[in-house]
C-alpha cells in the first residue's frame, strides 16, 4: 500500500527560515549570508568591511565554524557584537541552519541593528541548500582558487546575489585568468555583480561597500 | 535523518506491526545530494528503526529551465545557465532542486 507523503526534506528548516525572516523584517534588520570555500578570505573581508561601514551602519555578526572562536575574536576587534557558533556540538555540521541562526540572532538587540552578517561555515556545497532567513547571499572566491569554481559549484553561484573575487593583490604573482573566472560566474548566473577586491589592502572596496550599504538602506530606510 | 523522521511520521498511527518496504524520494540534480551516498547512509541509519529493511528508491529529477525572454524551456545538462535559443541569462529554474519524500510503501 502506498502512502503519499509529498514533503520537502528541508521543510522544517524552511519553516524556521520563514520565521527568522519575519523576525528580521519586524526588527528592520538586513541579513547578509556570506559563504565561500575555506580560506577564500571571508573573515578578512568582513573585518575590513565592518571598519568601513560602522558606526553609520549598526552591525553585528554570527560566525559559524566547526571549532574555535578564532574568527569571532578577530571580528570582535571591530567593536561589532559577535556570536560564534561551533557546529562540533551538533556533530560537526558543515553549514549553518535556520534553527541555530534563529537562536543566535535572539541574543542580539535586533531592533537597534541595521545589518546582521552571517559568516557561514567554509563550504561551497551545503550552505547553498539551507535558507536561514537572509535578505541577500554573497559568495566569496579568491584568485588562489581555480577559475572554474563557479561551474564546479553551480548551485552556490545560482543561489547567491553577488560574488566577491578576493585577493586580487596576488594577481601579479599568479597565472590566474580573471576574465575567465568572471565569465564562468556569468555562465552560471548572468549579470551577477562581481566585486574584485583585495581584503588585505582594501583595494576595490568602494563598489562592494556601496552595494552593501545600498541594500541595507533599501530595507531599513535609515 | 530528516528523511527517516518524515517517513516514520507518515506511518499511520493505527497500523500495527507495519513493515515499510520502500521510501520513495525525488532528488534534483542541482541539489547538493549524491544519490549513492544518500542510499548508503540511509541503509545504515534505518537499522533498529521502524524503517528497518526498507529500500530507498530515488528518482533523479533533471534540471529544467524557462527563458523569461523567449519562453523557451529546455533541460540543462552542463553548468550553462543561459537560454540555448536566445542566449539570455534571465532564466527561471523549473526543476532540479528537489529533495522531497514522495511516498512510503508498506506491506499489505
Amino acid at each position: 500500500m502506498e502512502i503519499k507523503v509529498v514533503k520537502k526534506v528541508l521543510d522544517v528548516n524552511d519553516t524556521l527560515a520563514m520565521q527568522n525572516r519575519e523576525v528580521f523584517k519586524a526588527a528592520g534588520v538586513f541579513v547578509l549570508n556570506v559563504m565561500s570555500a575555506p580560506g577564500s578570505g571571508k573573515t578578512t573581508l568582513l573585518e575590513k568591511t565592518l571598519v568601513q561601514i560602522m558606526p553609520r551602519i549598526k552591525s553585528a555578526v554570527i560566525v559559524g565554524d566547526i571549532c574555535t572562536t578564532n574568527d569571532a575574536d578577530r571580528l570582535a576587534r571591530s567593536k561589532a557584537p559577535v556570536i560564534q557558533i561551533n557546529t562540533d556540538q551538533f556533530g560537526g555540521e558543515c553549514h549553518l541552519s535556520a534553527k541555530v541562526i534563529g537562536e543566535a540572532a535572539a541574543k542580539f538587540d535586533l531592533k537597534h541593528l541595521d545589518l546582521l552578517i552571517v559568516e557561514n561555515v567554509g563550504n561551497l556545497v551545503c550552505p547553498a541548500e539551507f535558507d536561514i532567513g537572509e535578505d541577500a547571499r554573497v559568495v566569496v572566491l579568491s584568485v588562489t582558487e581555480g577559475e572554474d569554481k563557479p561551474v564546479k559549484y553551480p548551485l552556490m553561484f545560482r543561489q547567491c546575489d553577488a560574488a566577491v573575487l578576493n585577493k586580487t593583490d596576488l594577481l601579479p604573482y599568479l597565472d590566474y585568468d580573471k576574465d575567465a573566472a568572471v565569465s564562468f560566474i556569468h555562465q552560471v548566473h548572468a549579470n551577477m555583480p562581481v566585486f574584485e577586491v583585495a581584503a588585505k589592502t582594501g583595494a576595490g572596496f568602494a563598489p562592494w561597500i556601496n552595494w552593501l550599504v545600498g541594500k541595507v538602506k533599501e530595507k531599513t530606510h535609515r | 535523518m530528516q528523511i527517516i523522521e518524515i517517513a516514520t511520521n507518515a506511518i499511520p498511527d493505527d497500523a500495527k506491526n507495519v513493515r515499510v518496504e520502500r521510501v520513495n524520494v525525488k532528488v534534483g540534480k542541482l541539489s547538493a545530494v549524491v544519490p549513492d551516498s544518500l542510499k548508503f547512509c540511509f541503509d545504515i541509519a534505518i537499522k533498529d528503526t521502524p524503517l528497518s529493511g526498507a529500500e530507498l528508491v530515488i528518482e533523479e529529477i533533471p534540471v529544467t529551465a524557462h527563458c523569461n525572454k523567449c519562453e523557451n524551456e529546455w533541460t540543462i545538462s552542463e553548468a550553462v545557465f543561459s537560454c540555448p535559443r536566445c542566449d539570455n541569462g534571465d532564466i527561471h529554474i523549473l526543476s532540479g532542486q528537489e529533495l522531497n519524500i514522495e511516498s512510503i510503501e508498506i506491506a499489505d
